[in-house]
């Protein structure tokens, strides 16, 4: 193992329970949850420095959010890349941390998605804004989000043959994981899921189909939530309560359609090498896969970028290794039940990092024993126009 | 209720759509390195070159991927059936989102890698979209 660095640890981390919160606005979820992670980890208010924000709140977020927290940071930052933006924000915060720039930063989401009854995967994307060239080029045709996801899985199964079942794997392991944690359970009931208890693949295959080849199964829920992490130097962790959790490497990228580009390849592929690199370790080393779940097909994309799999070969390895926590071989997957049945507000990417920091302090309710080593990797945007790619490798002490 | 439509001032898709009033499909060139670009800019995306010639497009080629939705909640699409939303790889080399026409079932009639050929959907606007259908 090449000489990982630790100079920024995950300290504090707190998800907002409920997934159904009506009388409650994001940046009140935002507040809330930054104070819980604060005294998860043993610190304060007035101990925040820095503050990473992905613009869901009003205004100019960066000043705004500050004012209505009440703090001065030294450093802000509000990188906005969707549902990936909080892996972008923990490598920020692990490269302002260790140039000295900040020694506390926070990361918070809220969203009342659910409340507000945005039709996030079944709306038509675009025709809303200020006019641009790829709007332009993308309104008229109809393409819900969901339907963007599928062309990835048509040209996938076209490509590598892979099949439903294969996919539907996926959700049968996130269900699994979700059915342990009472949380997700009570997401699960209060989103008005039908039938809650674990799912075969024949019950995800047999589902109604949304956007072919995706059923109702391969798609995640639209919810309420939000979260917080608090991530700090080492100096700062030495005092903390809860044990930390070491950033050991960080890669972001972009990928967009091009003339004969593939679009069963993600930004992932640039990514994950950048972040694997850093850390000095292999995906096979990896106990717990924290990956965006908008969709199955995100998944089965996403392990075979961050290299646990060749490029196609995604459906023999969900089939060979299962994914769950107690798999005997192969990384446990999305064990807070993912944001197909526990919590998809928008933009999941805090969700993994808090996921992953659970699993390495051994607190998970579907806990992978011994585990050491965790990947988040968040997606934001659109998997077959154009999106972008955040890759967290993170260890226990 | 009509389909949401491209937006103007945009100028770097503008002379796109000006042409598909005459069912023109055009597509961009730069003639140095013979790069085709697409979506429509006034720059290369390759080389940052502002010097660029438009050229029109057979409007024949292949189907890359596709999806068929079933379930859209906005008022221009939600009565319309399943439909099918497609990337088409033309000729020329350039990739363009549309949706895949003249098919009597979309979920069992569109292949990826099935040929297909522009079809003009003229809107209110003036303006047309290019679709494509199964190629003759």
């Amino acid at each position: 193992m090449v000489s990982q660095t630790r100079d920024a640890a995950i300290v504090g981390i707190y998800e907002y329970p409920k997934r159904k919160a009506p009388g409650i606005t994001p940046l009140q979820i935002k507040a809330e949850c930054a104070e819980r992670a604060l005294e998860d980890a043993g610190l304060s208010w007035k101990d925040v420095d820095g503050l990473y924000d992905a613009q869901d709140g009003p205004g100019m977020s960066g000043l705004s959010l500050s004012e209505y927290f009440g703090f001065k940071p030294n450093v802000i930052d509000t990188t906005a890349v969707g549902g990936s933006s909080y892996e972008f924000h923990a490598a920020h915060a692990k490269r302002d941390i260790a140039a000295g720039k900040c020694k506390v930063a926070l990361l918070t989401y809220g969203s009342t998605a659910h409340s507000d009854a945005r039709a996030i995967g079944t709306g038509g994307v675009g025709g809303v804004g200020a006019p641009s060239p790829i709007d332009n080029m993308q309104a008229p045709w109809g393409m819900t989000l969901i339907s963007n996801y599928a062309m990835v899985a048509h040209r996938h199964m076209h490509q590598y043959g892979t099949t439903s079942e294969q996919l539907a794997r996926i959700a049968v392991a996130t269900r699994a994981h979700a059915m342990r944690n009472p949380e997700a359970v009570q997401a699960m009931t209060d989103l008005l899921y039908q039938d809650i208890r674990e799912i075969t693949t024949d019950d995800v295959v047999n589902s109604r189909m949304v956007a072919d080849p995706l059923h109702l199964l391969d798609c995640c829920m639209v919810s309420d939530g939000g979260g917080a992490v608090v991530i700090a130097s080492p100096e700062v962790v030495r005092d903390t309560k809860k044990p930390p959790v070491w950033i050991i490497g960080a890669g972001e990228a972009t990928k967009y359609s091009e003339n004969g580009g593939d679009i069963t390849v993600s930004a992932g592929a640039q990514s994950a090498p950048v972040a694997f690199g850093e850390a000095g370790i292999r995906p096979d080393e990896i106990d717990i896969a924290m990956i965006y779940d908008s969709f199955t097909i995100t998944v089965m994309v996403m392990l075979e970028d961050l290299g646990f799999c060749k490029k196609g070969e995604g459906g023999a390895f969900v089939t060979e290794h299962g994914l769950r926590f107690d798999s005997p071989t192969g990384p446990a997957l999305n064990t807070d039940g993912g944001g197909l049945s526990s919590n998809h507000p928008g933009m999941r990417g805090i969700f993994l990092l808090l996921e992953a920091a659970r699993q390495l302090r051994g607190e998970s309710t579907s806990q992978r024993e011994g585990a050491k080593l965790a990947v988040a990797h968040g997606n934001g945007g659109m998997l077959a126009t154009s999106h972008t790619g955040g890759t967290i490798i993170l260890a226990r002490d | 209720m009509s389909r949401p439509q491209p937006r103007f001032p945009e100028p770097d898709t503008q002379p796109f759509w000006d042409a598909t009033r005459e069912h023109k499909l055009m597509y961009q060139v730069d003639p140095k390195t013979n790069d085709v670009i697409f979506f429509p800019r006034r720059h290369s995306p390759y080389t940052g070159s502002r010097d660029l010639e438009w050229r029109e497009s057979k409007g024949e080629g292949t189907v890359y991927s596709y999806s068929v939705v079933r379930l859209n909640r906005h008022p221009a699409f939600k009565d319309l059936g399943p439909y099918a939303v497609a990337y088409v790889d033309l000729d020329e080399g350039f990739r363009i989102l549309t949706n895949i026409v003249g098919v009597a079932d979309p979920v069992n009639d569109v292949k990826i890698g099935m040929r297909v050929k522009v079809q003009w959907e003229d809107q209110e606007s003036g303006i047309a979209l290019p679709m494509f259908a199964p190629a003759r």
